[in-house]
């Protein structure tokens, strides 16, 4: 215990928290890794130990006591209700999980630290809104449904406890869309569909996170001493319609009375949820100001939010109807005509020139 | 080779030479033409009539050369179109080539490439959009090129003061809205650029955020949301941004109200370029007016539909006879006016907070651009000309 913290991981079995206990346990000052998870997570972890149970479970508390864990990681909120079976069941995972396992570390006196993955989510997406939210904005009117709304109810109770355990630091990282290879979310899947749906007559603003990104500032939050809220996103943004471009995909728009419709056909053909909060987003879009991120906790993203959707496009080798390839030659025909035609008039020119006789 | 160097060396023809050799060679004495060359020496084509070749012998059926009575005729009168057209530098177009020349001037190829370079970007999605969703790109190379006509052409926007505008650092152009539909604010932007080089950025109303294809055409252009935070981020970046305070009530205000300024909104504009010490330019806009004038605005049918209002321009009247083309704007004359900046540095920063200063420069921005529409509209000619 004297040489590194000791981590316990919710939900473990996620593509991303798979990532980050691999990271954790390459470093020294990381003495030992706990997973929990009712899924077995994706091979590859070594040292870490594993505990097959929910959030809810009373054995997460004695794990917690018996590993002398200071420093929980909160991974385990489902993001729709799809792998959660029902949104009823993925409320009561989500957030009565959340309310288990922050009662389990209240009596916990190890614990020293509760880090929270939440989402940028829980601003809402709404045509006033800022052009960037900071850490402090608060949405005009709080997500009324679905997975951004047990974000902010998760987010509240985490609130709560840290005023209730003064001595435990508290860590809320509200992450943008996760893109990359090896993550997968509703989003990126959208894109695996040969004609990506827009709302017709909109074009929101995203903003990425890169999941190299996320796992670095996950490992920096854990290992060093960063209390309170930090946005984390790619720099820049990128619009709906240019991604869709960058990916070589062709946007098909729905207009909005059938937007519903389609994104019911859509869950039942392909098993994509597209829920409310995300049509919203899919108008509006949202940008997240990532200051802070660089100025506290000192960390500067390596993947721009456009870098970071170029690397998703290239892992996944999505290959689009409009192949890049494909433009840039005809561009490049396009330059080789008019030099042959800049070449033929000036051979043309040659004969009437007037010193010839 | 020449001068000094003849003494010594002679210059013999090769051709001559040959020539002289084969006449020696196959010795017949067929008759030379006696005619002498331009350029001084005999001509040595074989002679066949009157001791002169093809080329040179006097031809005696041709017609006489056209006298001066005959050049009136049409070929005559065409061939001098031409003669003309040729020492000036244009021909009719004979092809494709010749006529995108004529179009788009002499580097029409780098226009051509350019053009290519464009649709390959907007294809591959290889472009930047900062923070704001502004779209320089698109903007720059497609928006303001297609309004250019419409400035140039259409309204021949005069515009004077430019060099009130600051080149570089934050500013806030502040200026009157009319026009049912705003124009305005589109050539305005367009002028700026035009004058300075610089993307003013638009602070736009919410009901144009929240409106499909306008929203983010918009954002797209480099509009923002008018609200406090919004604006105070763009003039942090030391943006030039541009603001409309009438908002709709500016935009939809009836044709016996023309140029005369409605409420600036609350003030924010002046609070916010306090708070970022920039300078502000109040700028005039006349002719704007005259587009669409508003003779009657539909409150009833407005309220149903959910928009600020729901104008009766002349324009829909002509619609039976002109069709579509009736909706065209009407193409007045217009005038922009940028003033003498306003300093705002002599209030400090914490007079934004000061509701008494922010009213009394709310009404001095506000009788400023009054006082410069009324000059203008006194110097104008007529509407249109």
């Amino acid at each position: 215990m004297a040489e590194g913290r000791r981590v316990m991981i919710t939900g473990v079995a996620g593509d991303l928290a798979g990532l980050f206990a691999a990271a954790l346990e390459a470093r020294d000052d990381v003495a030992h890794v706990v997973g929990v998870d009712i899924r077995t997570p994706a091979a590859g972890l070594q040292r870490t130990e594993f505990v097959r149970a929910d959030v809810r479970n009373p054995v997460v508390a004695r794990v917690l006591e018996q590993q002398g864990i200071d420093t929980v990681v909160h991974m385990s909120t489902a993001s729709g209700p799809s792998g959660s079976g029902g949104r009823a069941l993925m409320k009561e995972h989500n957030v009565i999980g959340a309310m288990q396992l922050l009662a389990a570390c209240q009596k916990t006196p190890s614990v020293r630290r509760f880090v929270l993955k939440s989402t940028a989510a829980v601003y809402g997406s709404e045509h006033t809104d800022p052009v960037s939210f900071r850490e402090t904005d608060r949405p005009r009117t709080p997500p009324p449904h679905g997975f951004a709304k047990d974000a902010t109810e998760i987010e509240e109770y985490v609130g709560a406890f840290g005023q209730r355990r003064e001595d435990v630091d508290v860590t809320i990282l509200r992450f943008a869309n996760f893109v990359g290879g090896r993550t997968d979310s509703a989003f990126s899947r959208l894109f695996s569909l040969p004609a990506v749906p827009t709302v017709l007559g909109y074009d929101p603003r995203l903003q990425f996170c890169h999941e190299e990104d996320a796992v670095e500032v996950l490992a920096r939050v854990v290992c060093g001493h960063h209390p309170g809220v930090y946005n984390v996103a790619g720099d820049g943004v990128v619009y709906l319609s240019q991604a869709i471009r960058l990916a070589g995909r062709v946007p098909a728009p729905v207009p909005r009375p059938f937007v519903d419709g389609v994104a019911g056909l859509l869950y039942r053909s392909r098993r994509i949820d597209v829920s409310p909060e995300q049509l919203r987003f899919l108008q509006f879009g949202r940008a997240i100001d990532t200051t802070r991120l660089r100025e506290d906790i000192g960390y500067q993203p390596r993947y721009s939010s456009r870098a970071a959707f170029e690397d998703f496009v290239r892992r996944r080798r999505i290959r689009g109807l409009v192949a890049h390839d494909e433009v840039r030659r005809l561009e490049h025909e396009v330059n080789a005509f008019l030099a042959r035609h800049d070449q033929r008039r000036f051979l043309a020119a040659e004969p009437v020139s007037e010193d010839r006789r | 080779m020449s001068g000094e160097g003849a003494g010594h060396a002679e210059v013999i023809s090769i051709a001559e030479q040959r020539a002289a050799r084969e006449q020696a060679a196959s010795g017949d004495a067929r008759p030379r033409c006696q005619a002498t060359t331009l350029d001084g020496r005999r001509c040595r084509n074989y002679a066949v009539d009157a001791g002169h070749c093809r080329v040179h012998s006097v031809r005696t059926d041709v017609p006489e050369p056209p006298s001066a009575d005959e050049a009136t005729d049409e070929g005559a009168a065409r061939r001098r179109v031409d003669e003309e057209a040729a020492r000036r530098g244009w021909q009719p177009p004979q092809d494709a080539f010749a006529l995108l020349r004529d179009l788009l001037g002499a580097d029409w190829g780098r226009h051509l490439s350019d053009a290519a370079a464009f649709v390959r970007r907007r294809l591959t999605g290889d472009y930047e959009i900062d923070e704001f969703g502004f779209d320089e790109d698109l903007t720059t190379h497609l928006l303001m090129p297609l309004i250019r006509p419409l400035h140039r052409y259409w309204w021949r926007v005069a515009s004077y003061g430019a060099e009130h505008i600051p080149t570089e650092g934050g500013g806030l152009v502040v200026a009157n809205h009319a026009g049912t539909l705003p124009a305005d604010a589109m050539i305005t932007r367009l002028d700026i650029l035009d004058q300075t080089g610089r993307h003013a950025r638009e602070l736009a109303a919410d009901l144009a955020m929240r409106t499909p294809f306008v929203g983010p055409f918009s954002r797209k252009t480099g509009a923002t949301l008018a609200s406090g935070p919004d604006a105070d981020r763009l003039l942090e970046r030391g943006e030039l941004v541009a603001v409309w305070p009438e908002g709709f009530k500016g935009v939809g205000k009836p044709w016996r109200d023309r140029y005369r300024l409605q409420r600036f909104g609350r003030g924010g504009f002046v609070s916010t370029a306090l708070r970022a010490q920039v300078p502000i330019v109040p700028t005039a806009i006349v002719g704007s007016e005259e587009i669409y004038p508003l003779l009657y605005d539909l409150r009833v049918v407005a309220r149903l539909l959910g928009l600020p209002y729901f104008p009766i321009v002349p324009q829909m009247f002509a619609l039976p006879v002109l069709g579509p083309f009736a909706l065209l704007p009407l193409p007045s004359k217009w005038v922009i006016e940028y003033g003498e900046p306003i300093d705002t540095t002599r209030f400090g920063p914490q007079a934004a907070d000061d509701p008494m200063v922010v009213f009394d420069l709310t009404d001095h921005v506000r009788d400023t651009i009054q006082h410069m529409l009324h000059r203008n509209l006194m110097g104008r000619r007529s509407v249109f000309l």
